[in-house]
């Protein structure tokens, strides 16, 4: 049913549980990720160690020219450690990425599965209320930004961190003077990322959402090329998107631009405090304070500092990003499951159904199927079913017309607990629907509806979707019974034909053909044709309901239709109109009424 | 290669200006980048040896002023690439879009639907990037790279030999990965459509699942499916991630090397400190420099792919080929096929309408039936030139559909289509891509013939109710109607309707139906249908079997003569008194 699209541009609303729920997921990882953590630490520790050693290979070889001494010792000992420093950083680093690869895909997979798997338990309105779209980002953008959080940015700002901590705590230790200059400059760096960082964001914003405006527009231009065509709106379409891009060329350029323009100011910056470093400590040495050692390490770290810096004020913009979308996954998988107390099971033993009491036995499944006072709402506001009464004997036909929206395919979602009803039950051999498992429930009904959807894969596996376990012998049977094996074998691979997009390579009766021999496949007690078969030709339409006349022996059968040669055979016709039933009976009985159903019926032969 | 960037640039046009502009600042910067350490090293060496505190300030103040020049045309050239590349990404969308509204659905059925979309959308964002990257990094890096080099070889001869053997090494190194990446990440990139495409095939068919009770299956297949894009991307970047080590161990590598050799050269007195601070910041850069390359260089053979499927768009010749010029108008609604043939695929081999003669007079009514896959919709798309004719004449108004401009063509034409699609907006705005100016009044009386209008009144914003995407706030019945009120507006000489009621009920058929007749008398309404009664006052009805016209004639006449006529009909009247 149509519901309101949601629009989610969002920041994380509680940062901290989405964390904790993370950090869940990392759960079985726990210790490899302190350890890459670790690693990551020591890696930068490390780099921020070996620059200082800078300093007495600087002072000792100024030294030995000033002293013209020729001892290399000393001096080679300490090449040697700041190569081994190095060396170690490094290895590390590579060791503790190599550890953050295996995490974060694992715990991609992991995540994207119980997703996935979540997805499957929501009852049906939570797929009404949200385009496609907004779930199937769930799957990819949502679930990427985390790959990047968990892989990328949450590492990268460890080490960053880290990088920036050790050099500032070494240049301390190097001279406070220097230092002082360093941390005002690196002030000024912060201020800079912030203005440039907040307004970058709403641009962002913008340029997202004018992305997906005219991603949006692109996609139903290219669905509706027919209709374009036809109605000659090529220039209008046009005329459209020229708009559209051009204010997504304004959102983008300013966006890209804010983004961009960070690099090489914090670049230059760190060049001006590379040039006021060498002022300062120049002077510094001139007037005997330091020495040349101090200065190389302190130039070395000045040119190390602003990297990290803008690391970290890169990543805090991403990690928000990626929180948010964690946090939409996690609220997916927070929702609630499609309710289901039932305890009635369903057991079959080759022909014959039951319906089994954990513990009071068992109920033969004869079809009996009754609605008692049913009414019920989508919305909770707009009744479109009221005080439903119905009574379909086990082997009967039952047939429902009525104008669009009267509340035929609401029925159907209700026998199969797709919804559930609000005043009045639903029983099902004398058990109310409610207490009987869903999946079993489902398991004794199969459904044809409204459109086919059939799934990439071969005819074949298509038609056994209906009953997973069914030979190739039953599914070519099935096919039989409902004339769909001649088209079948006359495809170019037969029923290992591949069929792609809903079965974009057949015709539309084709596919309802197979969808119908899905059903059959099921061999079920009940079934359910929901305008199945309007988009058959009739000629096509007869010769299944020669095979679907055999099938309905013993059956219960509801069948929703708008064509009036469906229904005439039916053993009872119930019409509905705005969600009431105003007239049942079988065929002659209701035309004798002159009621609505006369009208309807009627309403064929008005011009002959 | 070439023929592809070459025929994609010519859509920066009126952003030329500011694309150059963006390299020439960057050429700026980069010179004042690499002048300030050497200009540092001096300042360091030549202020302790002279201890003249005027020269190291007034030096120092020199290198800030520089650097704050570089920090605007640094800047400068950001926001210059931003501009330019969204220009050019503006006009190429625009471009391309044009393009595809010019297919026939000959060009369109050669690209997939989502591949369309993909190409209009992500292909052109990731151009987009490396447009924006190019217009910096290629003239950043590779300027960077050889201005440092000159600097260091001033600085010290000796010292640049440790670079000659590093840098090779690195690229060479960096090369490879590169190549080696690149398939593994296209074979992720595989796998991760297939994750998707079945993702969505299982949003969309939710209830199919749920009333076959396949999730437990479904989620199996999904699991199955995840796990192979894990494994591919594992694969993918685990190469990756030994690009960072292996250029910071040749980074750590050379500064080590430099500083064991550099630091004996200050020690046998041949080098200063100052220099060799200064060579070791150029170190870095060029290590950098040579990264980033690399990185420019994988950037542009990812965006490759994208490059050529853009092009192939943009290529593509429309198959229909208008006279948008002719002035010729459709003087009545008459159709003549004379001996037409039609293939989808050209293939005189299979053929899916066959020597169809047939000739509607103005005005007339004609239905048209047939079993799934006779040729119905294809006979009807010829009309508009949907499809063009394989063999044989089509004409409309005494003259052949080919030569009216296709906009006077459709204009004279309306059509109902088998898959009611509508747009996001409101019910006005849908039907007024039937006509453009159609006023309210006229908008109200196509929807009370297309018997519309009663769920309209209903609607608590009327007309302007908005119809959400792909029209998913009405019923699949209401929808029809807002699509045949659609065609109506149009006033078309001829109307077409292919199986237009099918989710109508018979009695509000026959109400359009009349509708059609007392409202629309000169209209030419072709009818395709299932149902027999939805044509069984046609002034006549044409028979299509297997792409060939099996009979035509009225309703009486057919019942009379014709064996399929006769099976379909007697298949809807079953029990009848």
């Amino acid at each position: 049913m149509p519901g309101p699209m949601r629009k989610g541009f969002s920041k994380p609303k509680d940062t901290k549980k989405t964390l904790l729920s993370l950090l869940s997921y990392i759960g079985r990882y726990r210790f490899r990720m302190l350890a890459a953590l670790v690693m990551m630490m020591l890696s930068s520790v490390g780099i921020v160690i070996g620059t200082y050693l800078m300093k007495p290979i600087f002072n000792i070889a100024t030294n030995m020219f000033l002293t013209g001494s020729s001892d290399y010792s000393e001096f080679i000992g300490y090449v040697i450690l700041i190569g081994c420093v190095y060396a170690l950083s490094v290895g590390l680093s590579y060791i503790s990425q190599r550890f953050l690869l295996v995490i974060s895909t694992n715990v991609l997979m992991n995540i994207r599965e119980t997703t996935f798997a979540h997805l499957q338990k929501l009852p049906l309105k939570y797929y009404d209320e949200r385009t496609h779209g907004e779930i199937m980002s769930r799957f990819s953008n949502d679930t990427d930004a985390l790959r990047e959080l968990i892989g990328n940015a949450l590492p990268n700002i460890v080490s960053s961190s880290c990088t920036v901590i050790g050099i500032l705590v070494m240049m301390i230790v190097l001279s406070w003077r220097l230092t002082i200059l360093v941390l005002g400059i690196f002030a000024l760096m912060l201020l800079v990322t912030q203005i440039i960082g907040k307004r970058s964001m709403s641009f962002f914003r913008k340029r997202q959402q004018a992305l997906a405006k005219a991603n949006g527009y692109i996609e139903e231009m290219i669905e509706g090329q027919r209709e374009i065509k036809v109605f000659g709106h090529e220039s209008k379409a046009r005329a459209d998107f020229d708009v559209i891009t051009e204010t997504l060329r304004d959102a983008s350029s300013k966006a890209n631009a804010y983004s961009m323009v960070l690099m090489p100011i914090m670049g230059n910056l760190g060049y001006i405090l590379f040039a006021s470093t060498a002022v300062v400590g120049t002077s510094l040495i001139i007037a005997d304070k330091t020495d040349i050692g101090t200065l190389a390490a302190f130039l070395q770290y000045s040119k190390q500092f602003g990297n990290p810096v803008t690391q970290i004020s890169q990543l805090a913009t991403n990690i928000l990003n990626a929180l948010a979308g964690a946090e939409r996954i996690f609220n997916l998988i927070g929702m609630p499951a499609e309710v289901d107390d039932g305890v009635v099971t369903l057991e079959r033993d080759g022909e014959s159904w039951s319906w089994q009491y954990p513990d009071k036995g068992s109920v033969p499944l004869r079809g009996d199927v009754r609605f008692h006072d049913v009414s019920f709402s989508y919305d909770g506001e707009h009744e479109v079913l009221k005080h439903i009464e119905l009574y379909a004997k086990p082997g009967q036909k039952l047939a429902f017309v009525g104008s669009t929206g009267a509340g035929k395919t609401t029925i159907t979602n209700l026998l199969n607990r797709f919804y559930d009803v609000q005043e009045g039950s639903i029983t099902y051999d004398g058990i109310d629907v409610k207490d009987i498992k869903k999946d079993d429930l489902r398991r004794s009904l199969a459904m044809v509806l409204q459109d086919t959807h059939l799934f990439t894969g071969s005819v074949m596996d298509n038609i056994r979707y209906g009953k997973l376990g069914a030979t190739d012998e039953e599914v070519i049977a099935a096919a039989k019974r409902v004339n769909a094996h001649f088209f079948i074998s006359h495809l170019p691979q037969g029923y290992e034909t591949v069929l792609t997009a809903d079965g974009a390579n057949l015709s539309q009766g084709q596919r309802q053909l197979i969808a119908i021999a899905r059903a059959i496949v099921v061999d079920p007690p009940v079934l359910v044709l929901d305008e199945a078969t309007s988009s058959i030709d009739t000629r096509t339409e007869a010769l299944i309901e020669h095979g679907m006349d055999e099938l309905m022996k013993g059956r219960t059968v509801f069948v929703i239709a708008h064509r009036l040669s469906t229904v005439r055979n039916s053993d009872a016709i119930i019409v509905l109109e705005n969600g009431e039933i105003i007239e049942r009976g079988n065929h002659d009985s209701l035309l004798k009424q002159r009621g609505k159903y006369y009208q309807l019926y009627m309403g064929m032969f008005e011009l002959s | 290669m070439m023929y592809y960037i070459k025929k994609l640039l010519k859509f920066v046009r009126e952003y030329k200006f500011v694309s150059i502009l963006a390299p020439i600042c960057i050429i700026g910067e980069v010179l004042l980048e690499t002048a300030i350490p050497t200009m540092m090293g001096n300042l360091i060496d030549n202020g302790i040896q002279t201890g003249d505190y005027n020269y190291v300030y007034s030096m120092g103040a020199r290198m800030i002023i520089m650097a704050f020049f570089a920090l605007v045309l640094g800047a400068l050239s950001a926001v210059f690439a931003a501009k330019g590349s969204n220009g050019f990404a503006r006009n190429l969308r625009r471009g391309v879009f044009s393009s595809l509204t010019q297919f026939s659905f000959k060009n369109s059925d050669k690209f997939t639907t989502p591949s369309l979309i993909t190409r209009l959308t992500q292909d052109i964002t990731f151009v987009q990037q490396s447009y924006m990257m190019c217009l910096r990094m290629m003239f950043r890096s590779p300027l960077m790279l050889i201005m440092a080099v000159i600097m260091s070889v001033r600085i010290s001869g000796n010292l640049s030999v440790i670079l000659v053997a590093a840098i090779p090494i690195l690229a060479a190194a960096v090369a490879v990965i590169s190549l080696k990446t690149f398939p593994r990440f296209m074979e992720m990139l595989k796998r991760y459509d297939e994750l998707n495409a079945s993702t969505q095939e299982n949003l969309v068919a939710i209830r199919v699942v749920k009333a076959f009770v396949r999730s437990d299956y479904e989620e199996k297949k999904f699991n199955k499916s995840a796990d192979a894009v894990r494994k591919a991307q594992f694969n993918a970047e685990k190469l990756l991630i030994l690009t960072m080590p292996i250029m910071q161990f040749t980074l750590y590598a050379c500064i080590t090397a430099v500083i064991w050799f550099g630091g004996r050269d200050i020690a046998v007195g041949t080098l200063e400190s100052g220099a060799l601070i200064s060579f070791i910041s150029y170190v870095s850069n060029i290590l950098m420099s040579l990264m980033m390359i690399s990185m420019f260089f994988v950037n542009l053979v990812l965006s490759a792919a994208s490059v050529k499927r853009i092009v192939e768009v943009l290529d593509e010749v429309p198959a229909i080929a208008d006279n948008p010029d002719c002035k010729l108008v459709v003087s009545d609604g008459s159709v003549d096929f004379d001996h037409v043939s039609f293939s989808y695929s050209d293939d005189a081999n299979n053929l899916t309408l066959t020597d169809i003669d047939l000739h509607i007079k103005s005005g007339e009514v004609i239905g048209v039936i047939g079993g799934s896959g006779s040729g119905k919709t294809s006979l009807v798309q010829l009309i508009p030139r949907l499809y063009d004719v394989m063999s044989g004449e089509l004409k409309v108004g005494g003259h052949d559909v080919k030569q009216y401009s296709l906009e006077t063509l459709r204009n004279s034409i309306g059509m109902v289509l088998q898959k009611n699609v509508l747009f996001s907006g409101t019910i006005r705005a849908n039907l007024r891509w039937g006509n453009a100016e159609a006023s309210d009044a006229e908008i109200a009386s196509a929807c009370e013939i297309a018997c519309a209008d009663e769920f309209i009144s209903k609607l608590p914003e009327g007309y302007d109710y908005d119809l959400g995407q792909g029209g998913v706030n009405v019923s699949g019945g209401q929808k029809q109607r807002l699509c045949i009120a659609r065609a109506l507006l149009v006033h078309p000489k001829i109307l077409i309707l292919d199986d237009s009621t099918s989710a109508v009920d018979t009695a509000t058929d026959a109400k359009i139906r009349n509708g059609f007749r007392e409202v629309l008398p000169d209209t030419t309404k072709i009818i395709i249908a299932q149902r027999i009664n939805s044509v069984i006052d046609a002034d006549r009805i044409v028979v299509l079997d297997d792409g060939r016209i099996n009979a035509v004639g009225t309703h009486e006449e057919l019942l009379r003569n014709n064996q399929i006529y006769q099976e379909v009909y007697y298949s809807q009247q079953k029990g009848v008194e």
